[in-house]
């Protein structure tokens, strides 16, 4: 199925019907629904930002729309949250944990991914449908389907009957086991988006290439790799968002000690329900990168969803 | 600082490895004969994502099919007893209901928010902002949307709670629907006065689906909006040229128009439905009336170390999502014929 995207500009620029059908289409009730809407779904987060700015007694005893009547800010639980105490870490370390999760995982997953989709678009060998298929076909296994198994794997290797076919790795806890865990859940998506792009590349260029005797090496470091920035910049913001927001494979795949910060929020919120002063601070920080980069890359990562969405 | 260094450090040697192996095995293919070499060098370019994708995801999900007739230690085979267990135990029985009620009031709802939105912004001059806007939730991570919604659900001793703020503001509302301001809500089960029992659905599993209803409309809204600007200008200039109103033109040419649009993003958010985990975990834990099969999943296998159960509830979503996949593609099929594209 071909996702029906947006109509040439041309087509509703001035004075033409299409311009008028679209003014029409915008009723005044349905603008003043849309407003109610945007009202409503922001005023959430709208909530938790204001707290966080407020003093802890503040947050405690009063609702943070009380904060328009009794205006005070402090950067105190911002403070508190990124400073360690004794026994205790700060905020940092499980952001960068974050960060040691998410940058390795998202070039994994999307350079593996690539190498795959150039080999399913351009390469010829047996059984190539069969495989795009067999991999495709994946995407309807929920995670939860694999979890058990490859924590046993991670844990205790793989064994049939007293024959060891893979030895206890002692992933349990690791960095790498997560890096693995994602990079395998993420990849099925992440081939079949880049798969109808690379297959999509103009094959006069590709066959030109070759007739004055790239390899498939060659060909795919020169040309498919720079052709294919603009869907790689979607399904890396794609798969950036949802694994810096996992908390499911943060919570079984990795230790303690490099828990990402979403896990770490939601010890928090368990241990730490009564500080709900610095609960907003943590929160704030852990949506900084995320919402960062939806803001800043908003164009790719739509196009990637609409990519995504295509799957059926 | 020495962590950031050796994380960095260990990134980039992990990577650098991986890059240099494939690199000779490309290198070492092209010395096969010529026959051999094209069919070679693509499963080099292939097979780690092959291994990838075979070690983590197909044989995974194989054995935990094989585990859900096992015992809960995985030592006997005990049959069909894992499923009777999650069809006829009350809390697993309410578990299932739950979900179902996310799958259906969290898509339906969904799909209509995501619609309007679509529709009525479409043409404003503040579009961009508003979509931005109704999807900035779907950026923040369930756990993240957990917590905030927990400064609007909070009730005593906390008076903190935007809800009980509004309700505890608006005349005449019964204590049972937060009339006093002082409503326990995600902690009371009943509603108007009705209390239902351990085993029944409450009103609480209804507080969550709003919260994912909050997280899921965005996208629904960007790719709802993205097809309706697809709807060929010609077919609306002819709708229009004959006299239909915009309401008219909205049901008839429109809706029909991206109907396949609208069964892939119900597709989307249903199979999002059944994987509820981190809202419900992030929560209540499932407390409260609240559980869902994924959330039971995540209980019971790694709170109550139940094996054989926790992998029956797995194979039972997997058997939840590949209806709605056949349901999709059917109706992704019809829809495709009925436009002849």
């Amino acid at each position: 199925m071909k996702l029906r995207t947006k109509r040439q500009k041309g087509s509703i620029g001035k004075g033409s019907i299409g311009q008028s059908a679209a003014a029409t289409l915008t009723s005044k009730p349905g603008q003043a629904l849309v407003y109610l809407l945007v009202f409503l779904w922001t005023i959430p987060t709208f909530g938790i930002f204001i707290s966080s700015f407020r003093p802890e007694i503040d947050v405690k005893t009063s609702g943070w729309w009380n904060w328009f009547f009794d205006p005070g800010v402090t950067l105190d639980n911002y403070r508190q949250v990124l400073s360690s105490g004794p026994g205790q870490d700060d905020l940092w370390k499980f952001f960068l944990n974050s960060v040691q999760i998410t940058v390795p995982s998202v070039i994994l997953s999307v350079g593996l991914g690539l190498l795959a989709a150039y080999a399913l678009s351009w390469m010829k060998f047996k059984g190539r449908d069969w495989v795009f298929v067999g991999i495709v076909g994946l995407l309807m296994v929920p995670l939860q389907m694999a979890l058990i198994p490859l924590l046993q794997l991670f844990s205790g290797g793989a064994h049939i009957g007293s024959v060891t076919i893979v030895p206890d790795l002692n992933l349990t806890g690791k960095v790498y086991g997560v890096w693995i865990a994602h990079t395998a859940f993420g990849l099925p998506l992440v081939v079949f988006i880049l798969k109808t792009f690379v297959s999509g590349l103009p094959r006069d260029v590709i066959e030109a290439a070759r007739v004055d005797g790239a390899g498939h090496a060659t060909i795919f470091l020169r040309l498919v790799v720079p052709l294919s920035v603009p869907a790689l910049a979607s399904v890396a913001i794609f798969q950036f968002m949802w694994i810096w927001n996992d908390y499911l494979i943060a919570l079984i795949f990795a230790g303690r000690d490099n828990a990402p910060i979403v896990r770490h929020l939601a010890t928090l919120t368990g241990t730490r329900g009564q500080s709900y002063h610095l609960l907003t601070a943590a929160g704030m920080i852990s949506m900084v990168v995320p919402v960062a980069v939806f803001f800043a890359l908003q164009r790719y990562f739509v196009r990637g969803l609409l990519a995504g969405a295509v799957k059926g | 600082m020495t962590e950031v260094f050796s994380a960095i450090v260990i990134s980039v040697i992990a990577l650098s490895v991986l890059v240099g192996f494939l690199a000779i095995m490309y290198w070492l293919v092209g010395r096969l004969p010529k026959r051999w070499r094209e069919g070679a060098r693509a499963w080099v370019f292939l097979f780690p994502t092959a291994i990838a994708v075979t070690v983590g995801l197909l044989i995974p999900a194989l054995r935990t099919i094989y585990l859900s007739f096992l015992d809960d230690r995985s030592s006997a085979f005990v049959g069909f007893s894992n499923y009777l267990e999650v069809f006829t135990n009350e809390g697993t029985r309410l578990t299932v209901f739950n979900s179902f009620s996310w799958v259906l009031v969290g898509t339906v709802v969904t799909v209509v928010v995501g619609l309007a939105l679509a529709r009525f912004a479409d043409g404003m001059r503040t579009e961009s902002a508003v979509k931005s806007a109704i999807f900035l939730p779907g950026a923040i991570s369930l756990v993240g949307t957990g917590l905030i919604w927990g400064f609007v659900y909070a009730g005593p001793p906390f008076d903190v709670g935007l809800l009980n703020q509004v309700t505890g503001w608006v005349p005449g509302l019964p204590d049972s629907l937060g009339g006093s301001g002082d409503r326990l809500w995600l902690l009371e089960r009943g509603l108007g006065g009705v209390d239902p029992p351990d085993t029944a659905p409450g009103v609480n599993t209804f507080l969550l689906i709003v919260v994912f209803i909050w997280g899921q409309a965005g996208i629904a809204t960007v790719i709802f909006s993205a097809a309706i600007k697809g709807v060929p200008t010609s077919l609306l200039e002819a709708a229009k040229v004959d006299g239909a109103t915009a309401t008219q033109t909205f049901y008839k040419v429109t809706l029909p128009y991206i109907r396949s649009t609208i069964v892939t993003v119900a597709t989307l958010v249903t199979i999002a439905g059944l994987k509820a985990f981190d809202i419900v975990a992030a929560t209540t834990g499932g407390r409260f009336g609240t559980s869902t099969i994924a959330n039971e999943f995540y209980v019971t296998l790694f709170v109550q170390g139940r094996g054989g159960l926790g992998a029956t509830l797995a194979v039972v979503i997997f058997a939840l999502v590949i209806p709605v996949m056949i349901i999709n593609r059917r109706a992704q099929a019809r829809a495709e014929e009925m436009l002849g594209s």
